[in-house]
């Protein structure tokens, strides 16, 4: 169950160590990830993360119709994240912003390392990431999904990236923002990583932070893309189970 | 020192053996490591590690034969859609030789061709081809589209699947190496070969599925599912018939 | 294989199939695929609903905002559809602002929503002529496999019947929210569509994919659950006849009664 906090009760709890909707620092909110939820997509996922809910579709590797992105010895890979107008309290009008084009990219810029584009030469590897439900993270939720869709679509990878934000709330380093510690917390760092590896893929930061602070937060972030990294491996084996 | 079991199930990512191994198709080599590139199943041959992928793309190979639709015709050439990323040409060429003819006299868009990939070059341009017994435009019938990975499966060891679809159903079947099936026969019947490989496209990576086959295969026909006679082979027949598909198809991973 | 260019074979293998008073999922030419409806699914809207007809697959979602209404119904609500056809839900979809077919799904369910009065639009009116209560329906198409029409329209009604909107009061001419009380959307109706598709001389209907991509022409018949008609629209490239469509009226009335039954049962 999520419980919906409103800023009062938010307020209220500043001298407690835990955080409004009661859990640790380093606690990632409930998950839980499907694969292969879409009939005509190539592969396909759904993610739930607190109150974030994410599907992702990949069509690809597919023909480039589009001549001048065309590269001759390996695929593109393209993605598009996109907020459903009903995902937020006050409804978003349809179209990509500025913010959903710069998610976009990203979004691929961290997939990218992880696909083995070569041996695609011509050809497109469309991602399609649609936030039905926003609670905060939603860009990391993407990812995460955007992965699993791609391993069931069949695209060979070296990984499964796998994303997660940490940041600061309360003055506080706390792993996994929910929208409103977001919305008034003090900075929030995303992270994307390769799991095996442990490269870092994507990584922003938005707000104040000591280079300690950075420190302890990239750390829980990782920790958290690990746990989750699990949840991605469980998602592809329950759909092929026997 | 190997990590995994042969035919267990994996993701990209997952590392499967050290440097004692050599890298075969569906894996990459990383450091010292062997690690997959695909959700899949671990296949070991001798000291070879593959990872057989449960999806994939067609992507085409000089010599195969697959099943393509016509979407264009061009100037001496016609444009095939061959359930692959990437499309193919067939050249006025090979249907009228050296003699200047209209295209659509022959093939229009929308025809339906058994054809071969004659060549494919290295941005994966491809030349199809219809010289070859058996080979070209398919009348009436249906199709039935599958992933490309199963098609060993369909087949079956020396064509034993395939054949017993054909039995029962009494319809023609012709399996398309990029996962493109035609069936040709009573419409009730070619509907019971569409029904069964379908059911064989969902299960091929499990294990007992030619009883499975057969037994859909009665059911539906509406015959007695005979007495089964005591086979004590029947199981290693199955694990030979898996490892010789899985050969099959390990030219289908790309 | 190719989905803009339909394989002949698999055309002439649908126009047989229908000569014969068949279609290739086994289905009776007045059967619909199998339907799974679920409301309340997103609760950032405050009604919502998952739709499936077959493959094809809707969210809807129906969130409430405070605005003026239109000049000439200055007493009135306001409904307003909006529909995406995302690219995740076929590969012939592409991204961008939306297309022709997107626009056509909107204005229909619209249309159908609107005229059957299934919101009464009197009561989201807040201050007459300054501040009414506008409903945006919004249809999120994620897979498409055919008849996007009869899925959008059930859950529209659907989201609608899941809505519940913050009590708004007057005070002093300023109007007052309050987010903790709230009230179902005024529903005074209940309407569906039924969509037919033409093959050869038969009308089927809820057509797969496959079926469109071979039909001649198509009707959509929205209808209220009394029997009586809030909105038709022809589609597709060849006519029909004026038989054709007085019998597709005829089998809607069968048809929608079934439908109806796929609705949430309790309120009202």
């Amino acid at each position: 169950m999520i419980t919906i906090i409103t800023n009062k009760i938010l307020g209220k709890n500043s001298t407690s160590s835990k955080r409004a909707d009661g859990r640790a620092s380093d606690e990632l909110r409930p998950f839980k990830i499907e694969a292969g939820v879409l009939e005509r997509a190539d592969g396909s996922a759904y993610l739930e993360l607190g109150g974030n809910k994410v599907i992702v579709a990949v069509y690809g590797p597919r023909e480039l119709h589009i001549r001048r992105l065309m590269q001759p010895d390996r695929a593109v890979l393209r993605c598009r994240y996109n907020m459903a107008p009903f995902s937020v309290d006050d409804r978003k009008r349809p179209g990509p912003d500025r913010r959903s084009v710069e998610i976009s990219k990203i979004t691929s810029e961290a997939l990218m390392p992880a696909v083995f584009l070569e041996k695609f030469p011509r050809s497109t590897i469309d991602v399609f990431i649609e936030v039905l439900e926003a609670e905060g993270g939603t860009r990391c939720a993407g990812i995460t999904a955007a992965s699993v869709a791609l391993a069931d679509a069949g695209v060979p990878m070296r990984d499964l990236v796998v994303a997660c934000a940490a940041g600061k709330s309360e003055g506080e380093v706390v792993l996994d923002l929910s929208e409103v510690e977001d919305k008034d917390g003090e900075a929030d760092v995303p992270v994307a990583i390769m799991p095996r590896t442990g490269e870092v893929t994507l990584l922003q930061s938005d707000g104040n932070l000591t280079p300690e602070e950075f420190g302890k937060a990239l750390n829980l972030a990782i920790e958290g893309c690990m746990k989750l990294s699990e949840a991605q491996k469980e998602a592809i084996i329950k759909r092929y189970g026997d | 020192m190997i990590f995994i079991e042969d035919k267990q199930m994996v993701i990209p990512g997952d590392v499967l053996a050290d440097k004692e191994y050599q890298s075969g198709r569906g894996t990459f080599k990383e450091d010292d490591k062997i690690c997959s590139s695909l959700v899949g199943l671990v296949a070991i041959r001798d000291k070879k590690i593959s990872v057989i992928p449960l999806q994939s793309k067609y992507i085409p190979k000089r010599g195969d034969v697959v099943i393509g639709e016509i979407t264009d015709i061009r100037f001496s050439m016609w444009n095939l859609d061959i359930n692959s990323p990437y499309s193919g040409i067939l050249p006025a060429s090979d249907v009228f030789g050296k003699e200047k003819r209209d295209l659509n006299k022959a093939f229009n868009v929308g025809d339906v061709l058994f054809l071969r990939v004659v060549d494919v070059d290295e941005v994966k341009k491809v030349k199809l081809g219809l010289k070859g017994r058996g080979l070209g435009k398919f009348r009436d019938g249906i199709l039935i589209y599958i992933t490309p990975t199963k098609v060993p499966r369909l087949i079956g060891k020396k064509g034993s699947m395939i054949n017993m679809i054909k039995d029962e159903t009494k319809c023609e079947v012709v399996v398309g190496q990029n996962g493109v099936v035609w069936v040709k026969g009573d419409p009730s019947m070619e509907r019971v070969a569409e029904k069964v490989i379908n059911m064989i496209e969902e299960q091929a990576h499990t294990s007992g599925l030619t009883d499975r086959v057969r037994n859909m295969l009665f059911e539906l026909l509406g015959k007695e599912i005979p007495e089964k006679e005591e086979k004590p082979e029947a199981t290693e027949e199955a694990t030979d018939e898996e490892e010789e598909e899985e050969e099959n198809g390990e030219n289908l991973i790309q | 294989m190719g989905v803009t260019i339909i394989p002949e074979i698999i055309r002439e293998s649908l126009n047989n199939l229908v000569k014969n008073g068949e279609r290739s999922d086994d289905r009776s030419f007045d059967d619909y695929r199998d339907i799974y409806l679920e409301t309340g699914v997103i609760s950032k809207a405050e009604g919502s609903a998952r739709v499936k007809i077959g493959k094809t697959q809707i969210m809807v979602g129906a969130k409430p905002q405070i605005g003026e209404p239109f000049s000439d119904t200055p007493n009135v609500g306001v409904l307003m559809t909006n529909s995406e056809l995302i690219p995740m839900a076929s590969p012939d979809f592409e991204p961008g602002p939306p297309d022709e077919r997107s626009v056509e799904l909107a204005r229909v369910t619209d249309r159908c929503m609107r005229e059957a009065g299934v919101v009464d639009l009197e009561k989201l009116c807040i201050i007459e002529g300054k501040k009414v209560w506008m409903i945006f329906l919004d249809l999120h198409i994620i897979d498409y496999d055919g008849n996007l029409m009869d899925a959008a329209v059930l859950g529209s009604m659907a989201a609608l019947m899941d809505a519940k909107i913050p009590e708004a009061k007057v005070e002093d001419d300023e109007v007052v929210i309050d987010p903790e009380k709230k009230v179902s959307l005024p529903i005074k109706e209940k309407a569906l569509m039924c969509t037919f598709a033409k093959i050869g001389c038969e009308l089927i209907v809820d057509p797969s994919l496959e079926e469109e991509q071979v039909m001649d022409a198509r009707i959509s018949i929205g209808m209220r659950a009394d029997g009586s008609i809030c909105a038709m629209q022809k589609g597709g490239m060849q006519p029909l006849n004026k038989d054709e469509i007085l019998k597709a009226v005829e089998r809607t009335g069968e048809i929608t009664k079934k439908l109806m039954e796929h609705l949430p049962q309790n309120n009202q």
